[in-house]
């Protein structure tokens, strides 16, 4: 591979073009400021997981799509923070909302599921990074596994609230029907993959691109910018498929749940 | 803000002198979180060029690199979204055998690692040299695996892991510092975990 990097007027660019410049200009003095949150709703979801909804007065407000930090705080001082994409869309007047699934001796999502009570205070940060965000300008086609359809949502949910006319398929992926996260607010156009168990009628297995071709053929103005969330096993799995299928990388933006 | 979180006690307090703040142990885990599709980049197209402010610009494929003098890192990582990795080994070369075949020139005082991929990240140069950064095609004693970088990826294990780019293409050699793909996205110029230099402003 003979690679030859060029400077331009704006510095140096290397000779492969970035696949996944980032979308939006992140605000850097909001979003690194720690700020309190006040639970004020818990809603189940799933059996293993539930949206708590946070107010947080000074919120700078967000795009579909970004994280933040939360931070927990003990008496002695031991701190614990994980970054969690937001589920709720913006404009939701001072208040977000994370959907955390219960982590198997997660110290932070246990305490969220057990300990936690309307009232209680964490702290958060951002929102932060911009390469996963969407600010409802293209047409976009969701993919998510598991909890990977949480900052999805937050992208359907801005499309409903706004009433936007672009066009936005969303793809999920579940184990069980009961463990598909917002299963009650998906319209019926939402494509439903499950891996374990399915309702009568439907077929159980994985992701295939039998399931993607018809909504890459829909083809709409300008293609589709892909937006894939989900575990690593997922992201590798579902990114692969969708660029078998002509899918060009630089329009495929992968967040993996670590 | 740092108030006390109502009945949160958190884990095990197990003294981890190498654990730098607000980390945790990821134990065998190790997150992938690139944001782009793996590439599918075979050994035999790989190569890696350093240029910008250099004596003589220079450029090694997969044979050349691997008839520099082995060197290998034995220790830590730490991904600024919170996981350490201990007790890791990468095998490769140093980037000083690298970097000493291209002749920093006096003015670089920067620089910027790009991958196959187009991702960018940038560093002090002083950050890459001295025994402190490898390019690695080895981890545990087997070939990197591609979502980890493979065939090969930059080592800089003292900063936070996103400076370590995947799929190492090259170094830019600068004499300003310009920022990569995640400094531009809000995340911090130089990632010192033990300062917990996360984002920009920390």
């Amino acid at each position: 591979m003979t690679e030859t990097a060029t400077h331009t007027q704006g510095g140096f660019t290397p000779p492969v073009r970035f696949a996944v410049p980032g979308r939006i200009a992140v605000s850097e003095q909001v979003a690194t400021r720690w700020q309190t949150a006040t639970i004020t709703g818990i809603r189940r979801e799933t059996a293993r997981a539930a949206t708590f909804r946070l107010a947080v007065p000074g919120w700078a407000g967000h795009l579909p799509g970004q994280h933040l930090q939360l931070r927990l705080t003990a008496a002695d001082g031991y701190v614990a923070q994980r970054h969690y994409s937001i589920a709720s869309a913006p404009d939701d007047s001072g208040h977000i909302e994370l959907t955390l699934v219960h982590v198997e001796g997660g110290e932070v999502s246990g305490w969220f599921h057990t300990v936690a009570r309307v009232g209680d205070r964490v702290a958060v940060r951002g929102p932060l990074s911009g390469f996963f965000a969407w600010p409802g300008d293209r047409p976009a086609l969701l993919i998510g596994a598991g909890s990977g359809v949480v900052p999805l949502m937050a992208m359907v949910r801005h499309h409903r609230a706004r009433g936007l006319s672009v066009p936005l398929r969303l793809l999920v992926s579940a184990r069980s029907p009961g463990e598909l996260i917002y299963a009650r607010e998906f319209s019926p156009e939402t494509t439903r993959v499950f891996t374990r168990s399915a309702p009568a009628g439907v077929p159980v297995g994985r992701l295939a691109a039998a399931h993607l071709a018809p909504l890459l053929a829909e083809r709409p103005p300008g293609g589709w910018e892909t937006y894939v969330c989900g575990s690593n096993a997922f992201a590798e799995h579902a990114s692969r498929l969708l660029v078998a299928a002509g899918q060009p990388v630089d329009r495929i933006r992968i967040e993996r749940f670590g | 803000m740092n108030s006390t979180t109502r009945g949160f006690t958190g884990r095990p307090r197990a003294a981890r002198p190498g654990l730098p703040p607000g980390q945790y142990d990821a134990g065998d885990d190790w997150p992938v979180l690139s944001a782009e599709v793996t590439p599918d980049l075979a050994p035999a197209d790989w190569t890696f060029r350093i240029g910008g402010l250099v004596a003589q610009a220079r450029t090694w494929d997969w044979e050349q690199a691997h008839a520099l003098p082995a060197s290998a890192y034995s220790g830590d990582i730490h991904c600024v979204t919170g996981w350490s990795k201990f007790g890791v080994r990468f095998g490769g070369v140093s980037l000083d055998a690298f970097l000493d075949a291209a002749g920093p020139l006096p003015s670089a005082t920067h620089a910027v690692a790009y991958a196959h991929t187009g991702y960018t990240t940038n560093l002090p140069l002083a950050d890459l040299t001295g025994g402190r950064a490898w390019i690695v095609w080895e981890y545990g004693g087997q070939p990197l695996a591609p979502e980890h970088g493979g065939p090969a990826r930059l080592l800089v294990p003292h900063l936070y892991f996103w400076k370590s780019a995947k799929w190492i293409a090259g170094l830019e050699l600068l004499d300003h510092d310009e920022p990569g793909f995640w400094e531009r996205n809000g995340y911090h110029a130089r990632g010192n975990p033990w300062q917990e230099q996360r984002y920009s402003g920390d």
